[in-house]
């Protein structure tokens, strides 16, 4: 176990490396002046010479990467110019309005996904199964920012249940989550058909197995045998499949934080795109990509220690 | 009797799949004939009648410049079936080749492309939408850039697991040990076998495009403005929400319908192709 | 005394695409309290089939067509669920052939020998005492430290003893072992003889034992039933059985077991032949077709040919065979 999970963090850590440094070779080798791009065209010569020569602009593109890493690693990403502010500030006040985001997501799709897909197993071939099935596709199928529009039109414009603006008073736990509800609800939707239906197939293929049969066997209770024991293996595969979907989760977010005017990642890289703020970008780009694949990550070493079949085999 | 044939007639038996026919059958044809069905230009502006309801004369209402916006989405139906259909193509093809290489190929190159495509599936699609879209112009070219980039890795994945399991069937060991050519034995065996499950993805992938393209131009960051795709409809509609809902109404139908039709296919072709899960359904 | 098991004229069919499958027909036996019955047959007779209307944990593809199935008396085919419920696990253990994949593989042993004593008003504490208690008479060794342990971490033999452990733990009155030796290599399969014989003394339950292995079953039980083909062929005590076998398809069995070959042969003998098509057996005897004494009164259905002492066969020419 502890030699996968040491093989898992080091192959997460080459991708982060090698996904950001490839990005950022992307940037600084695309043809245009850098100063103008970063400082805008309005800067004046002077500056733009000192700029150039504090960033060290005309170093090999190998150096720029390893200097660019050496910041990062100091907890440096970079000047956000526009504002005139750390840009690890900037992401890192943006980050958590968007874990609560996904994180909320997360949990509308595996409370209801599991519910449903559980329920699903449990009346197999049922017409509720059907109709389950039918809707789980309908949620996979729908784009999540129609979604999002859709319910930012029905639940907060027309019904006025849920606010339209924001993600809530800073420090009141309550009106953070009132916020927080229908965008998370609107990512989350898409999720909770897959969920379903792994746990659905899951759990149909546990049910089948020879230890479920010792179960009931030895007069096990209904609810435990399904739920008991089928549900904690059935689960299993939607915990990974969650953990991977969290980058899917991100791009929602770039939608439901617009739609529902929430400050976070997306919207920081959102306005940064507009304005041709490449610092910030940059740094957004690293720490959503970190969030993912630390996430997926976790999951997996999460499904491994759940699974204690995992810790031999590796 | 051929397999397309058993093919085609397990799927009308299929509600499922009747009904993505349906509405596949109905997009292509809107996105063919949006000329001669659109009952206005959709280019053109009646400020009299901005934002005006459904009507008989605006089937689906029009938008902050009185376009019509029924006109608007049939010619968005164009947009989103070439972007899908060439981003599709281009990223299957390359995913294929990569994947058979990875799968015939020495150790060293499997495990090195399978590195390139755990590392492209790290990049959230839309943010890296994003942060491209920063660096290159506004157009449809950046949209299928963008989604082949973030999609290959998929397809390339799928026909690796696909070709390795098939290297070492035994009815492939047999057609070597008898001597077959290599090529004989990727275009006979290995690429008849790797299609399926590679449609299936293609299938399921096309509403995915479709949803990237509408979203990129949604954000302002995938067609040129003016262009009436299904995002910048629903951009308008977005922007205007509290004069109009009938433009976000509108326009977010064809997306959700057309993602169904195409999610209800590939669901349909995985349960008959694919044996072990039609069992499990 | 009543029987501890009854089984009387027990047929199962399961709807499949080609018609009602019967798989079991006409199956009777009888276990009667303290003994070890063994049934033997090739795999395709209906031994699982049987084991599954016993437990009344039947796929839903298989109905009932007749017969009737008592424990102690009491009729299980009518019982209700919830009574179904209280007898498994408590009245009627099962121990599974495979020890692979019988037993849970995310739970622990302790956990999972805990979860059968939910019925029990015992402490947690109590009754893992009781789990360890039982894991140490199944020879266990370091039984309490087994307790946290997962299936995977333990030895086939180990994982078989546990199965044991648990099927026993609750002193059933009937102990079904479902060719629990199968999966095993020959000097465990000893050993876990010796232990079901030692735990039947203890616990003075009957067992029904499943097997297509003749020297265990001469080893272990007292009496036989032999299965072909969904049908009760032959019963009897078991060295009668084996000694004087009434039916021609014993005598098969017994000719070609490995246990018994006096010579070296270079191939194993097989019966000549297949499994009849259950969808639609053949009218009359049932082994007909492979038999080689088969001649036109096998056309008929036969009676059961009554043998010396409690043996029966079911075929016309019972008493030659075994003469």
């Amino acid at each position: 176990m502890l030699q996968y999970a040491f093989q898992r963090v080091l192959l997460a850590l080459a991708i982060v490396f090698v996904a950001i440094s490839a990005l950022f070779t992307i940037m600084i080798t695309l043809p245009g002046d850098p100063t103008t791009v970063l400082l805008g065209p309005r800067a004046t010569p002077e500056l733009r010479a000192a700029f150039r020569a504090n960033m060290g602009l005309d170093d090999p593109v190998l150096v720029q990467i390893a200097n660019f890493w050496g910041r990062v690693l100091t907890g440096d990403l970079g000047m956000d110019y526009n504002r005139n502010r750390p840009v690890a500030e900037a992401v890192f006040s943006a980050l958590p309005h968007t874990m609560a985001l996904v994180f909320g997501a997360i949990f509308w799709s595996a409370s209801l996904g599991i519910l449903l897909g559980a329920f699903s197993a449990d009346n197999r071939n049922s017409w509720l199964d059907r109709v389950t099935g039918v809707i789980s596709v309908g949620f996979i199928a729908a784009p999540s920012f129609v979604v999002a529009l859709y319910s930012l039109l029905l639940f907060s414009v027309t019904l006025r249940w849920f606010p339209t603006i924001g993600a809530g008073e800073p420090g009141d736990i309550l009106s953070r989550l009132y916020h927080l509800a229908l965008p998370s609800f609107a990512i989350g939707l898409a999720w909770v058909g897959y969920v379903a239906r792994i746990v659905r197939a899951s759990m149909l293929e546990t049910l089948g197995e020879n230890y479920i049969r010792t179960a009931r066997a030895f007069g096990l209770p209904r609810r435990t045998v399904i739920y008991g024991y089928a549900l904690r293996l059935a689960i299993l595969p939607a915990v990974q499949v969650l953990g991977v979907g969290i980058g899917g989760m991100l791009s929602s977010a770039v939608f439901a934080e617009i739609v529902f005017s929430r400050p976070g990642l997306g919207s920081l890289i959102y306005d940064s795109v507009s304005g041709r703020n490449y610092p910030v970008v940059m740094g957004s780009m690293l720490v959503a990509i970190g969030f993912f694949v630390t996430c997926a990550l976790i999951a997996d070493l999460v499904n491994a220690a759940l699974d204690p079949r995992h810790r031999v085999k590796s | 009797m051929s397999f397309r044939h058993t093919l085609a007639g397990r799927l009308m038996a299929d509600p499922m799949a009747v009904v993505a026919l349906i509405i596949i059958t109905a997009l292509v044809a809107i996105a063919v004939f949006a000329d001669v069905i659109s009952p206005h230009d959709h280019t053109a502006m009646n400020l009299a009648d901005r934002f005006a309801p459904p009507s008989s004369t605006y089937w689906l209402g029009t938008d902050n410049l009185g376009r019509d916006t029924f006109s608007r989405l049939a010619q968005g139906s164009r947009i989103a079936l070439y972007v899908a259909l060439t981003a599709v193509t281009i990223s299957g093809l390359i995913g294929l080749v990569l994947g058979m290489i990875a799968g015939f190929g020495p150790r060293w190159l499997d495990n090195l492309l399978l590195f390139i495509f755990d590392t492209l599936r790290a990049y959230p699609t839309i943010i890296l939408a994003l942060a491209l879209a920063a660096l290159m112009p506004r157009g449809l070219s950046t949209v299928i850039i963008v989604v082949v980039i973030t999609s290959f890795a998929e397809y390339g994945r799928v026909v690796r697991t696909q070709t390795l399991s098939l290297k070492n069937a035994e009815f492939i060991l047999a057609e070597r040990a008898m001597g077959a050519s290599f090529g004989r034995i990727v275009f006979h065996h290995v690429l008849p076998n790797v299609l399926g499950p590679f449609f299936i993805l293609a299938a399921m992938n096309l509403p995915v495009v479709i949803t990237i393209e509408a979203g990129m131009s949604f954000l302002g960051i995938g067609v040129p403005p003016g262009t009436p795709s299904w995002g910048a409809t629903l951009k308008d509609g977005f922007d205007y929400i509290r004069n109009t809902p009938w433009i976000i109404i509108a326009g977010g139908l064809p997306l959700i319908l057309v993602t169904l039709g195409f999610t209800f296919l590939g669901e349909a072709l995985r349960d008959q192709l694919d044996p072990k899960l039609r069992k499990s359904r | 005394m009543t029987d501890t098991l009854n089984v009387d004229g027990l047929t199962v069919h399961y709807a499949t695409r080609e018609g009602a499958l019967q798989a079991l027909r006409d199956v009777a036996l009888d276990v009667p309290p303290g003994q070890i019955v063994g049934i033997v047959g090739e795999s395709g007779c209906g031994k699982s089939t049987l084991i599954n209307a016993l437990l009344q944990l039947m796929p839903e593809n298989a109905r009932i067509a007749s017969g009737a199935i008592r424990l102690e008396g009491e009729d299980l085919i009518g019982a209700r669920a919830r009574r179904l419920r209280d007898l498994r696990g408590r009245d009627i253990a099962v121990v599974f052939q495979d020890p692979m994949t019988s037993l849970n593989p995310v739970l622990t042993i302790g956990r999972q020998m805990h979860d059968i004593q939910y019925r029990e008003k015992r402490s947690t504490a109590e009754k893992r005492r009781m789990a360890a208690e039982m894991l140490g008479r199944v020879g266990l060794p370091d039984p309490a430290a087994k307790l946290d342990a997962y299936p995977h971490e333990l030895s086939g033999g180990q994982r078989q003893r546990v199965a044991i452990a648990m099927a026993v733990l609750m002193r059933p009155r009937l102990l079904i072992a479902d060719e629990p030796t199968t999966a095993l290599d020959a000097t465990l399969e000893v050993q876990i003889i010796e232990l079901l014989k030692e735990l039947q003394q203890e616990i003075g339950c009957a067992i029904l034992f499943i097997s297509h292995h003749l020297g265990v079953i001469a080893e272990l039980c007292d009496r036989v039933v032999v299965m072909y083909a969904g049908e009760a062929v032959e019963e009897g005590p078991v060295a009668d059985v084996f000694q004087r076998p009434g039916h021609p398809y014993t005598a098969k069995l017994i000719e070609c077991d490995p246990g018994r070959m006096k010579t070296r042969v270079a191939q194993l003998p097989s019966i000549p032949g297949d499994l009849p098509d259950l969808t639609d057996p053949p009218a009359g005897c049932i082994f007909r077709d492979r038999c080689d004494r088969a001649a036109e009164r096998c056309r008929t259905r036969p009676d059961r040919v009554a043998l010396r002492g409690a043996h029966w066969a079911l075929c016309h020419f019972a008493a030659e065979v075994s003469a």
